[in-house]
């Protein structure tokens, strides 16, 4: 028989306030087995956990119930309380009385029987409980990192200098991200280009960073410390380590009217192209949907002019395969399609642009050398309406229901910027609220405001409707009370952000849990912001919520450190509540290997003693307790019952089924 | 369970770790309300759900019986939830087959995300049950204790 | 009267996050003396008597542009037909006093016009 202790917190008033935690002690303490129970207002602060080691050592407690906050908050803290008294850790048992308990129920009577019965149900458990040693699993001391923007490139540089061998896989032919198309940043109006490139020149040259780009994570095996992941490597048809990047093809190349991403379709590229001039790698790649001699099979000019040969049409996708301790997230964002918004008539003129397409006109690394024209008539637009939240703050039908966070200042860099460079032009920016939280944004918006004459209106534009070369804007000015009608030669959309179209994929592939606007989720949102719930998986930049740049680099490197935390174990102690099979009942008929989705289970002859002196050779199966996740599949899909799962035995959940329904 | 003037019915909810014990504990986070007559029992995975647990439940007393997990492609162990559907699919085949009301026994997959909908889903279910009246074909009067 | 609104038009006004949206959609924004945006703030503040005697209620054309362009659903002009219901159904309330009617007489409506309009308007 155990020798339980049962400890009731109040949790300040959060427990205390709907149960009446003094009786539930008293209830308790009457339960058979129970020789010791009480009360205490924060049974995890430093007190409270002297009172539980305490009353181990006075009481010789075997087991140790704790009717507490719910065990995904301190399950961990209370084991170690435990194992500093000398009693097993896995002789706790939590029962949950302020989750599922006393924040839900308002009535104090059926509250506090409610979580008498749960106390039960976990005095019931514990009495089965038996101690459990943890194993130990090996960790790979190498990282992957998903995305290679700024967020990634940030979060690679970082574990690279705690010395850890880091990998990042990005899925176009450069790494950079969106701020390679971006031309100044807020609020210090830098030049987006110099301040990254020299990091992608960083990333590129250490040693401890290895980048595939051009390339797709397809599959992901495994766990924490040990995650197998395959790698495609697309085809460039040129072959890397002899492209030096001259460009001479790209130049030659007689496809000329590709419409080129990189500038957002706003001018063109050829087949062979290099996304842009400080590309790392800076190695040329053809598309092969466009190429004359990938698809026909005649043409082959840019393999005649490079000088170094490196054209190579037969090349194949390849594929890697290596292991890593640690996966981060950093997969980015993209503005969202407009086919909802019309009445901006974005798909009728070329004049109504995105606020990234504007980033592009006026960069001088962009279709029009960093003059603003309009791209219908390439003159200069005299007129220029922003419009704010196209797509955020919407009904789910509609748009995106959150707030995209970064598009309040960039127009105010843009139209700061618009005004700065061309002092001719009336700029309006229709906004609903104007959201500036940063270090020094405000300054920055109300210099827009006051020293560049930026008319800001709070309101919002009904429809756009193109006329005569000019764009008629009908619109509202709230604090005016009137309706305007403006003749704009230029329509900025501050259009929606959302996350890249891989991270779902790639979130199945992680099972790491996304929102229902395929953000990553984070463990705990407000104390765990880098962290997956899924152990050994991290999130790094707008893959996990709309953020800036700032914002972005600082959350980089708190994944970084969260990485260097974990790869800096040489071993990984394992979860000790693992499947065991009792073989002297098995009979090796293999249902329980067949469901195991992590291969822990295998098969092995083995000796035993049967009757009248003779020795019987059965297939009995065995357990890896290093690879076992302690899923329970197999518990259930044994036939004869002799599988069983330390820490949920089958005993134990019985027993908690019948203290309930007592 | 003895049946008084309001039948006050005992729900037995199977919550796996990751998914469903995760989104119970934010709608207690949240704050949103449901009746106490549920009580959670944590398990590793919803495969961890032995079809016996569930029958042993309803000989305990017990009047509905709830299985919550991960939503079909995120199993916390990739394929647990799958294997789970299955075993509840037959076990409702089986209850049918012995004359048990369908609407006792449910297999609800709520995400760790879902706060709102789990605490929805006990009030609908309790309440269903609570239709229905207490469990009197499997209720085994040999457990009883009083 | 709050109360009332929202249950024949099945509006919550207070979805509205004030854009303005739907007053710049609005094509009879000139005529109008209150108008899309403020509708929604009018009956949310509970200032509904000033929308009953507005005459811009009457002057919507019920194109559901504002409907069609409210990112927040908020619906403005079923609102205003609510309101405008809400008037209607008000009962023995008097719209003109016996004066005014010579005056409004169109020579060209027939006898029948008249009668059958007294004979609508008693209910």
């Amino acid at each position: 028989m155990q020798r339980v202790g049962v400890f009731v917190c109040w949790c300040g008033s959060n427990i205390a306030a709907t149960v009446d935690v003094e009786r539930v002690a008293d209830v308790l303490g009457r339960e058979p087995g129970v020789v010791f129970a009480t009360h205490y207002q924060y049974m995890c602060s430093q007190a409270g956990q002297e009172l539980i080691q305490n009353a181990i050592h006075e009481y010789d407690l075997t087991g140790v119930v704790i009717c507490s906050c719910s065990p995904r908050m301190h399950e961990v803290t209370f084991r170690k309380t435990c194992e500093r008294a000398g009693l097993n850790p896995y002789m706790v048992e939590i029962a949950n009385i302020r989750e599922q308990c006393s924040w839900i129920h308002k009535d104090r009577e059926s509250a506090t029987e409610k979580a008498v019965i749960l106390g039960r149900a976990a005095i019931a458990k514990v009495h089965l409980n038996a101690p459990l040693t943890s194993g130990s699993s090996p960790v790979k001391k190498r990282a992957l990192v998903i995305g290679g923007g700024i967020a990634g490139i940030q979060t690679a540089l970082d574990i690279a200098e705690a010395g850890f061998e880091v990998d990042i896989v990005e899925k176009k032919p450069t790494i950079g991200g969106k701020m390679t198309q971006i031309d100044k940043t807020f609020p210090t109006l830098d030049c987006a280009a110099c301040i990254l490139t020299p990091k992608m020149v960083d990333a590129a040259q250490n040693e401890k960073i290895h980048i595939y780009a051009y390339s797709e994570v397809t599959s992901v095996k495994g766990f924490v410390g040990n995650f197998r992941v395959t790698i495609r490597r697309k085809a460039r048809y040129v072959d890397e380590t002899k492209c030096t990047g001259c460009g001479l093809c790209t130049e030659k190349c007689p496809q000329k009217k590709i419409p080129n991403e990189f500038n957002l379709g706003l001018d063109n590229r050829r087949a062979i192209y290099i996304p842009f001039a400080q590309a790392v790698p800076k190695v040329a790649t053809i598309d092969p949907a466009a190429c004359t001699m990938l698809k026909t099979g005649k043409c082959g000019v840019c393999s005649k002019v490079c000088t170094a040969g490196a054209i190579d049409y037969r090349q194949k996708d390849t594929y890697v395969e290596a292991e890593y301790g640690a996966i981060v997230a950093a997969t980015g964002f993209n503005p969202i399609k407009l086919d909802k918004f019309d009445e901006f008539a974005y798909s009728q003129s070329p004049d109504v642009v995105t606020s990234l397409e504007l980033e592009r006109l006026m960069n001088a690394a962009g279709p029009t050398g960093g003059t603003l024209l309009r791209p219908s008539d390439g003159t200069h637009p005299k007129t220029i309406v922003f419009v704010q939240c196209v797509g955020s703050r919407c009904d789910d039908a509609k748009g995106k229901p959150y707030c995209s966070k970064i598009c309040c200042m960039y127009t105010a860099k843009h139209a700061m910027l618009c005004r700065e460079k061309y002092p001719d032009t009336d700029v309006y920016v229709f906004y609903i609220d104007v959201r500036t939280p940063g270090k020094n944004f405000d300054e920055f918006y109300r210099r827009a405001v006051e020293e560049y004459g930026v008319h800001y209106i709070k309101g919002m534009v009904g429809k756009v409707v193109p006329e005569n070369g000019k764009l008629k804007v009908q619109a509202s000015d709230l604090l005016g009370g009137r309706q305007l009608h403006i003749d704009a030669d230029l329509v900025v959309l501050a259009a929606a952000i959302e996350p890249d179209e891989s991270a779902r994929p790639l979130a199945t592939m992680l099972t790491a849990s996304m929102d229902t606007n395929d953000f990553f989720t984070e463990a705990h949102a407000k104390l765990r912001p880098v962290e997956s719930p899924t152990a050994g998986v991290f999130l790094s930049g707008a893959c996990q919520g709309p953020k800036d740049i700032p914002e972005t680099v600082a959350q980089a490197s708190a994944a970084a450190a969260k990485v260097i935390g974990l790869l800096s174990k040489d071993s990984l102690v394992c979860n000790p509540c693992t499947a065991k099979p009792n073989e002297l009942m098995c009979n090796g008929c293999s249902s329980c290997e067949k469901v195991c989705p992590y291969g822990a289970i295998t098969y092995l002859d083995k000796e035993f003693r049967g009757p009248n002196r003779t020795v019987l050779l059965r297939r009995v199966a065995q357990v890896n307790p290093a690879v076992c996740q302690g899923c329970g599949a197999c518990t259930v899909a044994c036939p004869s019952g002799a599988m069983d799962l330390q820490g949920f035995s089958n005993q134990q959940i019985l027993a908690e089924v019948d203290a309930i329904c007592r | 369970m003895p049946v008084t003037e309001t039948f006050q019915p005992t729900i037995v909810a199977f919550c796996c770790n990751w998914c469903s014990y995760a989104g119970a504990d934010l709608s207690g986070t949240n704050r949103l309300q449901y009746p106490a007559n549920v009580k959670i029992i944590r398990i590793p995975c919803s495969c961890r759900l032995n079809p016996l647990f569930i029958l042993r439940a309803f000989q305990r007393g017990a009047d509905g019986v709830i299985l919550c997990g991960c939503h079909p492609g995120d199993c916390h162990y990739t394929t647990g939830n799958y294997y789970a559907r299955r075993r509840m699919t037959l076990l409702f085949s089986m209850l049918d087959y012995l004359g048990i009301e369908r609407e006792r026994t449910r297999v609800e997959w709520v995400s760790a995300a879902e706060g709102a909908k789990f605490a929805a889903t006990m009030q609908e279910f309790t309440a269903a049950v609570t239709k229905l009246g207490p469990n009197r074909r499997l209720e085994d009067l040999r457990c009883r204790k009083d | 009267m709050m109360e009332t609104i929202r249950r024949i038009s099945g509006v919550n006004p207070r979805k509205c996050m004030k854009c303005g949206k739907c007053t710049a959609s609005c094509p009879a924004y000139d005529e109008m003396d209150y108008h899309p945006h403020q509708f929604v703030d009018m009956v949310e503040s509970d200032r509904i008597g000033e929308l009953m005697q507005s005459r811009g209620i009457y002057l919507c054309l019920s194109c559901f542009a504002c409907v069609e362009r409210c990112p927040r659903s908020v619906e403005p002009a079923k609102l205003i037909e609510a309101v405008r219901l809400a008037v209607i159904r008000q009962q023995g309330m008097d719209h003109l006093t016996p004066d005014q009617i010579p005056e409004k007489l169109d020579p060209a409506l027939p006898q029948q016009a008249i009668t059958s309009a007294f004979r609508k308007y008693r209910k």
